[in-house]
């Protein structure tokens, strides 16, 4: 059943394009009415989980390397499926109105579809490659998105720049998991959640830590990984939303929660955790202040988010876990609304800059209040379930272990900082009067695909906060004892009476206002912080990465020389160089002293081949030097019959014809035929003509003395007619034995095809002078109709 | 101009040429010769018919682009092992059945026959390609 729910996301992602041409109008309802139905499906499993109930299902893939396509479903998955297809059902419908009579929308739905589906795979995998597998595929759908509309630049570097950090990030992860598997010995993470004493006391347990770690953290952009999260504003709204609130940035966040029960108790963890975690949440709250971008400041707010879960699962008590469970709906919830809300603003006023909006308020009544309700959750403003989640921080901290006045300065300054920019990002857009605009627009009419779905994550975030029962009971103590892995009991409310939370609480806000104040009456200073965003990690980020273009231009020019007699130099050169000294150190060159019975005709032919060497050495022209090179072949060809092998030398036959074919087609259009090289050059030719030539007839003579020891051909003799009811030999190892070689051989033939039609056909026009040269695209197609 | 003698006897060579491509490919499971040989015959066949008549004749006799050839032979190989596959077993497997053609006598037919056809086809496709492409010229 859980592997159903994955593949049908995917499933549907593959005729996404097909449904939505049919019914271009409904696409966007229609294809959200999938994750509606998953959501309702892992809703019904509430009950059963929260009971202790973990699901397990295995579908058998490599057994030999271990890997399996197997899923396993406790609180923790439960908690993030249900964000991953709730969100989904309303960021999908969203999609529809937002993006309406986009010309790729189809293609969008795909892209978002095989997000979905991709998430929701990590979230559910159990075996440690599945994960990977499908963590890779979060990262290639979301490039796609993020690079939706692709012919803006900015668009392709920011898609770049994701796919590259989080792609680097997975390789360390997968590397990481392997000796995960290797310490645990298993490589499903159920089991390997029980085997945490053997993992710890592994040798190769550190590495595994910082490669898991820098998964993690290049996914989840902690600092300094931090950067392409806020590039990744390219995207449409709704991509910022489901990239944000539930899927790709939460997957490092659900992987160190999940990994949490292995690695806790190792203080390398909790320390890195915390560390990263703390550092992240107060550079995102501070950077998130001096955006003007409504999305970009969200973006910012989002890296706080992250670092607050990092830093909670670095702490690691019950309560910290717990707390972070709970922030992470909250967090999912309000920044979803939040992200669809500012898509609106963009979409209906043409701006998301928070110093030119104004009088919002008027214009969306409705997307003011989902914006209000979710900026107060932002912010830890009760009746919210970010205040609870706020309380919980906060009560974690002071009762953590370890440096706690630290941790709760640290913890109090990145939400006084996150409170004064939801401010920057509400007040004055949504409620400062317009100077110049009248009011005559007012009260106009949003579509419900574009209003439910900021609504609706905002009405949640004040159920929740007013019926905090709805959660504690059930999902989140669940998810909590999955994390912590021993029963955690959860009791959340609004109210707990004076207790020092509160008092924090009170702190933050008054704190908070302050910064706000602070900030409308220096905005000139805030100004000149700007660079901060810029500066830093983006930077050594675009060096590297002109480092490696110019490396692999260098490398590129050093061996691809674009002249034929190079590669042949190299190639020869390599090859002889690699055998001949493997033979010697092996000592294999014991040559067997058989008497070689020579017949006439055969001597007739190698003297044959040998003159037509020397004459397409001394040739003058390039017509007799192929023709002596024709010789050659057509004497191997012959040395191929006399020694019974008739399937060789017929295609030795048509091969030496075709290649002569093939010269007399282009001959006339190389180059007059001369000597290009000097009299050292060919000298030194000469030399590694010869060694190659030396070489290959001691391998050979090498070879008929080993014959007797291998007994592949054999096998191949024996079994041709029995197991693959074929009497040619040959013809049976080409197409049976070794099929896969050969599919491979054709497949390459096939490209080397289209290599030679593309180079010849597909050229743009040269040589036509003032002529604009035409592009090779509208030459393919002019050539299609020509057809 | 058209060459007289080579037009006459490209006329008369060509059918008993591709079917001696086609016999090629399909005695090579017993006796020499199998998808390759016969599919540079069958790619000879045309480049003599382009020598003859021209690569418009030749393209025309073709009537599809010899990359659909290709791409059908690629098509063919590569289902001819998931036929394998659907019986459970790895891919590239060979499956045999029998039709039987009645008085006791069975014709055998196989995956690896239809992955020969499947190289013959791209063999075919991937010369032509490369070849009418290089006489057609800009």
């Amino acid at each position: 059943m859980i592997s159903t729910a994955v593949i049908s996301g995917f499933a549907l992602a593959l005729f996404a394009p097909a449904i939505h041409r049919f019914k271009p109008a409904w696409s966007g309802g229609i294809f959200a009415l999938l994750p509606l139905s998953l959501f309702v499906f892992f809703f019904s499993c509430i009950s059963e989980i929260s009971g202790g109930v973990e699901i397990v299902e295995s579908v058998s893939w490599a057994p030999q390397v271990g890997a399996a396509f197997s899923f396993y479903l406790d609180g923790l998955s439960l908690v993030f499926a249900l964000l991953i297809t709730g969100l989904g059902t309303l960021i999908i419908f969203y999609s529809g109105g937002y993006l309406h009579g986009h010309p790729n929308l189809g293609r969008f739905y795909t892209y978002m579809l095989g997000f979905m589906a991709s998430m929701l795979g990590l979230v559910l995998a159990s075996n440690v490659i599945s994960l990977f597998i499908f963590w890779e595929l979060t990262s290639l759908s979301s490039y796609f998105l993020i690079g939706f509309d692709h012919h803006r630049e900015s668009a392709r570097s920011a898609a770049l720049q994701a796919l590259l950090v989080t792609g680097i990030g997975g390789l360390a992860l997968l590397a990481g998991l392997i000796m995960l598997g290797l310490a645990g010995g298993s490589q499903e993470i159920y089991q390997l959640l029980g085997q945490e004493d053997i993992i710890r006391s592994h040798p190769l347990f550190v590495p595994m830590l910082i490669l898991v770690l820098a998964g993690a953290f290049t996914k989840s952009a902690q600092v300094p990984f931090h950067f392409w999260l806020p590039s990744a504003m390219e995207g449409p709204a709704p991509v910022s939303a489901y990239l944000h609130s539930a899927t790709m940035v939460k997957a490092g966040v659900y992987l160190v929660l999940r990994l949490s029960p292995v690695f806790a108790g190792s203080a390398a963890w909790h320390t890195s955790l915390a560390l990263f975690g703390g550092v992240t949440m107060i550079t995102g709250a501070w950077l998130a202040i001096v955006q003007t971008d409504m999305k970009k400041l969200l973006a910012y707010t989002t890296v706080n988010g992250l670092g607050m879960l990092v830093f909670l699962t670095g702490i690691g008590t019950p309560l910290a876990l717990q707390a972070a469970v709970v922030f992470l709906i909250a967090h999912a919830l309000y920044k979803g609304s939040l992200f669809l809300s500012a898509g609106v603003v963009d979409h209906e006023t043409g701006s998301r800059n928070v110093r030119e909006l104004r009088g919002l308020y008027r214009r969306l009544p409705l997307i003011t209040i989902a914006a209000v309700l979710a900026g107060m959750s932002m912010a830890g403003l009760p009746p919210l379930v970010g205040f609870i989640g706020k309380e919980l921080i906060y009560e974690s901290v002071l009762s953590a272990p370890g440096p706690g006045q630290l941790a709760a300065a640290a913890a109090l300054l990145a939400n006084a900082l996150l409170l004064a920019a939801t401010g920057v990002l509400l007040l004055r857009p949504f409620f400062r009067r317009s100077t110049a605009e009248t009011d005559s627009d007012s009260g106009h009419r949003v579509s419900i695909d574009l209003w439910l779905g900021p609504v609706v994550p905002a009405a949640a975030g004040l159920a929740l906060g007013l019926l905090p029962g709805l959660l504690s009971g059930t999902l989140v103590s669940s998810a909590a004892t999955a994390v912590a892995a021993k029963h955690v009991e959860v009791h959340l409310s609004l109210w707990h009476g004076i207790t020092p939370m509160l008092v924090l609480s009170l702190v933050t806000v008054a704190f908070g206002c302050a910064l706000y104040v602070a900030y409308i009456s220096k905005e000139s200073l805030v100004d000149r912080w700007r660079w901060l965003g810029s500066a830093g990690p983006d930077r050594w980020y675009a060096v590297g990465l002109e480092a490696l273009k110019a490396l692999a231009h260098w490398q590129t020019r050093l061996l691809q020389s674009g002249h034929l007699h190079h590669y042949v130099l190299t190639i020869v050169l390599t090859t002889v160089i690699l055998t001949a000294v493997t033979m010697i150190r092996l000592k294999g060159f014991l040559i067997p002293s058989t008497d070689l019975d020579v017949r006439a005709y055969e001597l007739f032919i190698v003297i044959l081949m040998i003159l037509a060497a020397l004459v397409a050495v001394r040739a003058k022209s390039r017509l007799s030097a192929i023709v002596a090179m024709g010789v050659i072949g057509y004497g191997i060809a012959l040395i191929f019959v006399d020694f019974g092998a008739p399937d060789l030398a017929m295609t030795q036959f048509i091969i030496e014809t075709m290649t002569v074919i093939l010269f007399v087609l282009v001959i006339y259009r190389l180059p007059r035929y001369r000597s290009i090289s000097g009299r050292g050059s060919r000298l030194f030719n000469g030399v590694v003509a010869t060694a190659s030539g030396v070489l290959m007839t001691c391998l050979v003579l090498v070879a008929h003395g080993v014959r007797e020891g291998s007994r592949l051909s054999e096998y191949f003799a024996t079994n041709s007619l029995l197991l693959a009811h074929g009497r040619n030999v040959v013809n049976v190892i080409i197409v049976d034995f070794r099929g896969m070689d050969t599919l491979g051989e054709i497949t390459v033939l096939s490209l080397a095809g289209i290599g030679v039609y593309a180079l010849l056909k597909l050229r743009p026009h040269a040589g036509i002078k003032g002529e604009k040269k035409q592009s090779a695209t509208s030459e393919l197609e002019q050539e299609s109709t020509d057809n | 101009m058209q060459p007289v003698i080579l037009t006459t006897a490209t006329r008369y060579l060509m059918p008993m040429l591709l079917l001696l491509s086609a016999f090629l490919l399909f005695r090579g499971h017993n006796l020499p010769g199998g998808g390759f040989i016969g599919g540079l015959v069958a790619a000879g066949t045309f480049i003599l018919h382009n020598f003859a008549f021209g690569v418009q004749e030749t393209r025309k006799l073709l009537r599809v682009n010899p990359l659909m050839i290709t791409a059908t032979g690629l098509l063919i190989a590569m289902g001819s092992g998931v036929v394998g596959l659907l019986t459970g077993k790895p891919f590239l497997t060979g499956q045999w059945i029998t039709l039987p053609l009645g008085k006791g006598e069975g014709l055998h037919i196989g995956t690896p026959v239809t992955f020969d056809i499947g190289v013959y086809l791209v063999v075919i496709g991937a010369t032509l390609t490369i070849i009418l492409a290089l006489a057609e010229g800009e």
